[in-house]
């Protein structure tokens, strides 16, 4: 499927806006500490939404990211994007000053873009005219500015696009960067996922498809991924951006290494627009894709961070793929989903999960999936239930699986030289 | 807004500019030019658009391209409100 190429390509920086934390410590140590950032939704009036819960990143405070001006012409999704790609840049102690701006692409995922600017305009093009819309409007909302931005603001000249691919956005993101690493397209690329869709146009539309949990009275225990109770997912934003660069690259400037991202493998439902493939068919064969790329077997998989939407159809069918491509060893392996805790962040949630992966494989941890209560019959693998697990992880695969039909795994595996 | 006098006029203006293209109030004086300020062509249809809101007036295009420093714009204001 890929060209040979002599690259590898290793992860050497986090930056995380999350709604259990601004910054990889702070995530790191919520997730493992079970922690969940879900809460009643305040960035809007909810009382008429079917669905008032929602993982808000609470301490955003973009002025700490970007100046006034800057601020004035990004939507949120933007300022997220920027402000993640620079934790990482300062985690992975990246001097851009002294690299080649043309040896460093960006590519950025996200489901939807500026939908907050978009819901704003259009009140203003409603209730003052045409006339009355800002200049800044689509330079605002186009989905690719979050990936525009970075380069703006960090100077980076290499490749720079964003891939639009709904909940897969994030993981599909980290993967062409990392077949544009492996084939010499660039040393460095900041890769990732951000958004921030907790606005009420949005909101309504989840919940007119009946996707979201409506736990209300507990937001906290209303993601519960692979529990039997599970009543849909609950909407979260956020951003997750890697630093990726080929292992050559860190080597030569001492980098500390995370990880190294070892496969990639992306395949389509053809299916229907929102539901998936009912014998997870091809989310299956994405995750082999992703093993074969690795030249890694299934047996030799220590964690599977799930895609675990808590909605029905995601985790009964994620379990069946899984069940197809790992056979007995899919009893053995810990799967967990961390949006138990985050709640779903759409086209940033795949990166946030690669993150949690970089993680698990450069400290032995393996965080829970919370709210695990009742066993599901259709669901029984071991989730992780409650409580993080120090195990050895030498490889974790990473599922994300997207509204059309997208379905994007990657394989992380432990740094050994 | 007629009865607006030229300090007021100018204190609503600098205020908008201040907000809008994240300059201190004391760099905004009557001769400062909206390109010292590091305002783009997109920045100056904002600044224009709020100009009008704020005094109820409309600026044609023709006559927003004259407006290159503060005091112009100020004059502009003080002639067409």
């Amino acid at each position: 499927m890929l060209p040979e190429s002599k690259q590898r390509v290793v992860i050497t920086g986090l930056g995380v806006l999350s709604p259990v934390g601004i910054g990889k410590e702070a995530y790191w140590k919520a997730l493992l500490r079970g922690q969940s950032g879900i809460d009643r939704l305040t960035r809007f009036d909810s009382s008429l939404y079917d669905s008032k819960i929602a993982g808000e990143v609470k301490d955003f405070v973009p002025e700490q990211f970007l100046d006034r001006k800057e601020i004035r012409r990004t939507d949120r999704f933007a300022q997220f994007g920027v402000a993640a790609a620079k934790l990482a840049v300062g985690d992975a102690a990246l001097e851009l000053g002294e690299e080649d701006p043309e040896n460093i692409g960006v590519v950025i995922g996200s489901g939807i873009g500026g939908i907050e600017t978009l819901c704003e305009q259009h009140s203003v093009l409603l209730n003052k005219g045409p006339n009355r819309i800002s200049p800044f409007f689509i330079p605002m909302i186009i989905s690719n500015m979050a990936a525009g931005q970075i380069a703006i603001c960090l100077g980076p000249k290499g490749p720079n696009f964003t891939v639009v691919t709904a909940c897969a956005s994030g993981a599909n993101a980290i993967g062409e960067a990392y077949l544009m690493l492996r084939r010499g397209a660039a040393e460095v690329i900041l890769a990732g996922g951000t958004e921030t869709p907790i606005v009420p146009v949005a909101m309504a539309g989840f919940c007119s498809m009946k996707a979201m949990s409506t736990s209300n009275d507990e937001p906290q225990r209303a993601s519960r991924p692979f529990d039997k109770n599970r009543d849909g997912f609950v909407i979260s934003e956020g951003a997750g951006v890697l630093v990726l660069e080929t292992l050559g690259h860190a080597s030569a400037r001492g980098a500390r290494v995370y990880g190294e991202v070892a496969g990639y493998g992306c395949t389509a439902d053809g299916y229907h627009i929102s539901a998936p493939e009912p014998e997870g068919t091809e989310a299956a064969r994405a995750i082999r894709i992703a093993l074969e790329d690795a030249g890694i077997s299934p047996d030799r998989v220590d964690y599977i961070n799930a895609h675990g939407t808590s909605t029905e159809l995601n985790d009964k069918i994620e379990t069946m793929a899984i069940k197809k491509v790992f056979g007995d060893h899919a009893y053995k392996v810990p799967v967990s989903s961390i949006k138990s805790m985050i709640g779903h962040s759409l086209g940033a949630a795949g990166a946030l999960e690669a993150i949690a992966c970089a993680l698990s494989v450069s400290t032995d941890w393996v965080p829970p999936t919370i709210n695990y209560e009742q066993p599901d019959p259709e669901c029984d693998l071991d989730y992780v239930p409650n409580q993080a697990r120090q195990c050895p992880v030498r490889v974790a695969v990473s599922n994300s699986f997207g509204f059309g039909g997208h379905n994007a795994v990657l394989v992380i595996k432990k740094f050994e030289g | 807004m007629a009865d607006l006098n030229d300090q007021a006029i100018f204190e609503k203006v600098r205020s908008i500019i201040v907000e809008q293209l994240g300059v201190e109030e004391n760099a905004v004086a009557l001769e400062t030019s909206f390109e010292a300020m590091n305002a783009d062509s997109l920045d100056i249809v904002e600044l224009i658009m709020a100009l009008e809101e704020t005094f109820g007036i409309e600026i044609p295009d023709e006559a927003a391209e004259k407006l290159l420093t503060v005091g112009t714009a100020v004059e502009y204001i003080k002639a067409n409100s």
